[in-house]
């Protein structure tokens, strides 16, 4: 085996790919049209990589794939699972029904077996409720006829004991291969919001086969033998296995995918990164070749999950957006676009839509298209400087200190940024910026994750510490990290208030190589 | 006045610039009001002046840590069973109930008993913002005994407490609190219709409503948004304290509350000046440039500077634009005897009571 990595990432629009050699350096790189049937388009992408780098398929060791398939699932509430909803907790938790506030098409979608089970633990790791084996089993056996279970439990974060144990029952009473999503390996502390996320997660479970399954026929139909990763939400990668189990931690792997392809190809490991689009701009912060990750509640088709997702700020600017003028000559950029539609409705292209690429292909003279548009000065002038207003406002943002930072530019409308940003310290349009998704997913590491709640009178503060990193990384070589590159790179630490015992809540995450 | 499902997200939104950065996301508590309003109808309220002199009115709220709070979801008897375990002891039944707390989650909990109980809620409270304790009550400040109180937790076990002062009551009640698993459910300072009338802050909770509503509908900035609410209030005009930039939020944990401070760095009008607020749980004070502007009691909400979303201490973070709003509190809030017990010393601020002028 030849060391080689395939990264490919399917996006809503278009479906990337790039080769690393031995060297993680991108030797072969396309954008094709994402196709209705998944294969068809992860081949083409496939032979057309291949065919660039001048190698076949034995010389891959590793295949990333990217992907929206989840998301795509959930918002257009197609595809998902019958899902049993167990919540452990009675006689607490009783006043608010699991599901409450879900859109109710959505919570439709999923079924309505849901029921509140005895069980539990409090914040300190006592038991809330002891669990009824007789009322579970009675229970599982009303909802046989669901193709998945979520279960969620109180305080599960704490200790996931109750959980654990209705998952053997579930297998013990229905089926071995049954898909069970417990919550304390989805979300954190907060019932409502790690509940959701759980009930998503066990929604995807045959979305997330079907993805994985054509990715594994993709790659058999090519005899390719070499390892399959998913991207997950955080910038890392998990294996095919994994992604059948948790498939919402892909929801937001393509920002996520974006920012690690644009810290390896500029080499910047802090700072911002701004992806630009077709439609929109994401954009994100780098916090040691990292994906920062939001601190509130993330919606997902419109209910509240508490679970790891990056820090992004959407704007509505793009390569296509569409340029609109005002009265008294205002001049505004974007949310409307032409998206995937560019080279058939642009003006350099010979379309009517005047858009933000002709607005940069008429002020710089640049090569794109048929024609270069003839655009009013003023307009020009307006439009980029709304641009540059806009994006200068949410690099602020994201920003985690007054000082100037580096600023990296990806995605197919980088030409949109100017290179004097206001707050930057330099701004970077590495090479391959256009496909820096998929570099992100190829280069990503393997990782592991840890939320806990200590008392830190019981163990002090390092014995805490150390359990919670020992976990991570235990946690990271599961998932298919090299032992000897593991690391921690993200702690968080929450005190607890009002809680004796000096209650701290730990977040470790660890991060490795793939083995080489 | 009757209050429906709709009305409770605006005294939620309300309740949350009234909770100044404090008193715990209402979100839950609004959900538990909700479900009751759906099972049994609105709930009817009341101004102090139609309770009757000898009317017994019993509060209720939720007491402990935020975190637990999200997580370990009330059964839903809870409130109701605070409350009757102090209607046992008196051996007589309410005839209203009302907020102890107007900031916060404990807005809401009374709307569920008022609901599922089929009596008034009092338009009033006893803290015109959120505070940390049980002693940080007009109630107390005015004279009224904490007990005979008593707490409730999901498993139907209470606890009744008679105490000798209101700082025994918030002490023992704080211990049973973590037995009870870090939330507990407290029914005290039972009080005649004669007491409410002279001791309760009147009207705070159509002024959470009406601040929600303004909140929620204005196209105005929030500064002016919230003085169309306080105008039919007793509370002072607010005030644009500081619009700035979060440029640093400081947080640790003394004797199990969250206690920092936020740096702001101004902006617009405020550009080169520079705003501290600390916080202990709720904002307690405010300096520009060094000098206290704004102290408890007076509230300090610290806002979103392009929505008016109030943003709670926790979620406090580096980059935000923030505007941060003073609203003056009314005289009862003011009197020496309050500010005894929750003026700025009390919480370890090294200034006395600097009042927003109401001009």
């Amino acid at each position: 085996m030849n060391g080689h990595r395939l990264g490919i990432d399917v996006g809503g629009t278009n479906t990337d790919a790039v080769i690393l050699d031995e060297a993680d350096a991108p030797i072969a790189k396309t954008k094709t049209p994402t196709t209705e049937d998944i294969s068809s388009g992860i081949l083409d992408a496939l032979d057309e990589v291949l065919r660039q780098a001048d190698i076949s398929g034995d010389d891959l060791e590793y295949v990333m794939l990217g992907t929206t398939h989840a998301t795509n699932a959930i918002a257009e509430r197609k595809g998902l699972n019958d899902v049993g909803v167990f919540r452990i907790g009675s006689p607490a938790t009783r006043s608010i029904k699991p599901l409450l506030e879900w859109p109710n098409d959505l919570a439709d979608a999923i079924g309505d077996d849901i029921a509140i089970l005895d069980g539990g633990h409090e914040f300190d790791g006592r038991e809330l409720n002891s669990i009824d084996e007789s009322e579970i089993r009675e229970q599982v056996r009303a909802f046989d006829h669901v193709d998945s279970f979520a279960v969620t439990s109180v305080f599960s974060p704490v200790r996931e004991d109750h959980e654990e144990r209705i998952a053997e029952i579930v297998h013990e009473e229905l089926d071995d291969d049954i898909p069970v999503s417990l919550s304390h390996e989805i979300g954190s502390v907060g019932l409502l919001e790690r509940e959701n996320a759980t009930a998503l997660n066990a929604a995807l479970t045959s979305v997330a086969a079907e993805a994985a399954q054509a990715f594994i026929d993709a790659m058999d139909e090519r005899s390719i033998d070499a390892q399959l990763y998913f991207g997950q939400n955080d910038g890392t990668l998990m294996s095919v296995e994994y992604a059948l189990d948790y498939p919402i931690f892909t929801v937001a792997s393509g920002p996520s995918n974006s920012v690690r392809g644009a810290a390896y190809l500029s080499g910047i490991e802090n700072g911002i990164i701004v992806d630009v689009g077709g439609t929109t701009t994401d954009v994100g912060a780098l916090t040691d070749g990292f994906p920062r990750e939001s601190s509130v509640a993330v919606e997902i088709g419109e209910v509240k999950t508490n679970f790891r997702m990056p820090d992004l700020i959407a704007l509505g600017i793009g390569g296509g957006s569409h340029i609109n003028i005002g009265p008294e000559g205002k001049v505004t950029v974007g949310p409307e676009s032409v998206g995937y539609r560019l080279t058939e409705e642009a003006r350099c292209f010979d379309g009517s839509t005047l858009t933000a690429t002709d607005v940069e292909v008429a002020a710089s003279d640049l090569d794109i298209g048929d024609t270069n548009p003839t655009v009013e000065r003023d307009t020009v002038q307006k439009a980029r400087e709304y641009i540059r207003t806009e994006v200068e406002r949410a690099v602020d943002q994201m920003k985690t200190s007054p000082e100037p930072v580096p600023v990296v530019v990806v995605g197919g409308g980088s030409i949109l940024i100017p290179t004097d940003l206001d707050g930057a310290s330099k701004v970077y349009k590495p090479d391959h910026y256009e496909v820096a998704n998929a570099v992100g997913v190829a280069i990503a590491q393997v990782s592991g994750e840890v939320d806990r709640i200590y008392s830190l009178d019981d163990q002090g503060r390092d014995t805490a510490m150390d359990d919670a990193k020992a976990e991570a990384k235990s946690r990271a070589v599961e998932a298919g990290a090299d032992e000897d590159t593991v690391e921690v790179f993200d702690i968080q630490e929450v005190p607890l208030s009002y809680l004796p015992g000096n209650a701290v809540r730990i977040k470790v995450k660890a991060a490795g190589q793939l083995d080489r | 006045m009757r209050i429906d499902v709709t009305d409770l997200e605006d005294i939620a939104l309300g309740a949350t610039i009234l909770g100044t950065g404090g008193g715990g996301d209402p979100h839950v508590g609004k959900l538990v009001a909700r479900q009751a309003i759906e099972d049994c109808g609105p709930v009817e309220m009341i101004q102090p002046d139609e309770l009757g002199d000898d009317d017994l009115v019993l509060v209720s709220a939720q007491m402990g840590a935020p975190t637990v709070a999200v997580e370990k979801l009330p059964a839903g008897h809870e409130p109701l069973a605070s409350v009757e375990r102090v209607e046992q002891e008196l051996g007589r039944k309410a005839d209203a109930t009302m907020p102890m707390e107007c900031g916060g989650i404990n807005s809401m909990f009374p709307f569920a008993v008022a609901a599922r109980k089929g009596i008034p809620l009092v338009n009033a409270d006893g803290m015109g913002r959120a505070f940390p304790e049980l002693q940080h009550e007009t109630f107390n400040v005015y004279g009224v005994s904490g007990t005979p109180a008593a707490l409730a937790d999901e498993h139907g076990n209470t606890c009744l407490l008679e105490t000798t002062d209101n700082e025994q009551l918030e002490w023992h009640a704080r211990g049973l609190t973590i037995r009870m698993g870090g939330v507990a459910y407290v029914t005290d300072y039972p009080m005649s219709g004669t007491e409410v009338q002279n001791t309760a802050i009147p009207g705070t909770m159509s002024l959470a409503q009406d601040i929600g509503e303004a909140v929620r509908t204005t196209d105005l900035d929030p500064v002016a948004a919230i003085r169309t609410a306080t105008k039919e209030s007793i509370y002072g005009d607010p005030i644009q304290l500081f619009e700035g930039k979060i440029v640093d939020v400081r947080r640790r944990t003394e004797d199990g509350f969250v206690v920092g401070e936020v740096i702001i760095e101004g902006l617009g009008s405020d550009a080169d000046a520079t705003m501290e607020i600390e916080f202990q749980n709720e904002n307690l004070g405010a300096r520009r440039d060094g000098e206290w502007v704004a102290t408890v009691p007076d509230l300090i909400t610290v806002t979103d500077r392009e929505t008016g979303e109030p943003i709670r201490t926790e979620a406090l973070r580096y980059g935000a634009r923030v505007s941060v709003i003073g609203i003056p509190t009314p005289q009862i809030m003011r009197t020496k005897a309050a500010l005894d017990v929750w003026g700025p010393q009390t919480f370890g601020l090294e200034t006395g009571f600097v009042p927003l002028s109401d001009s």
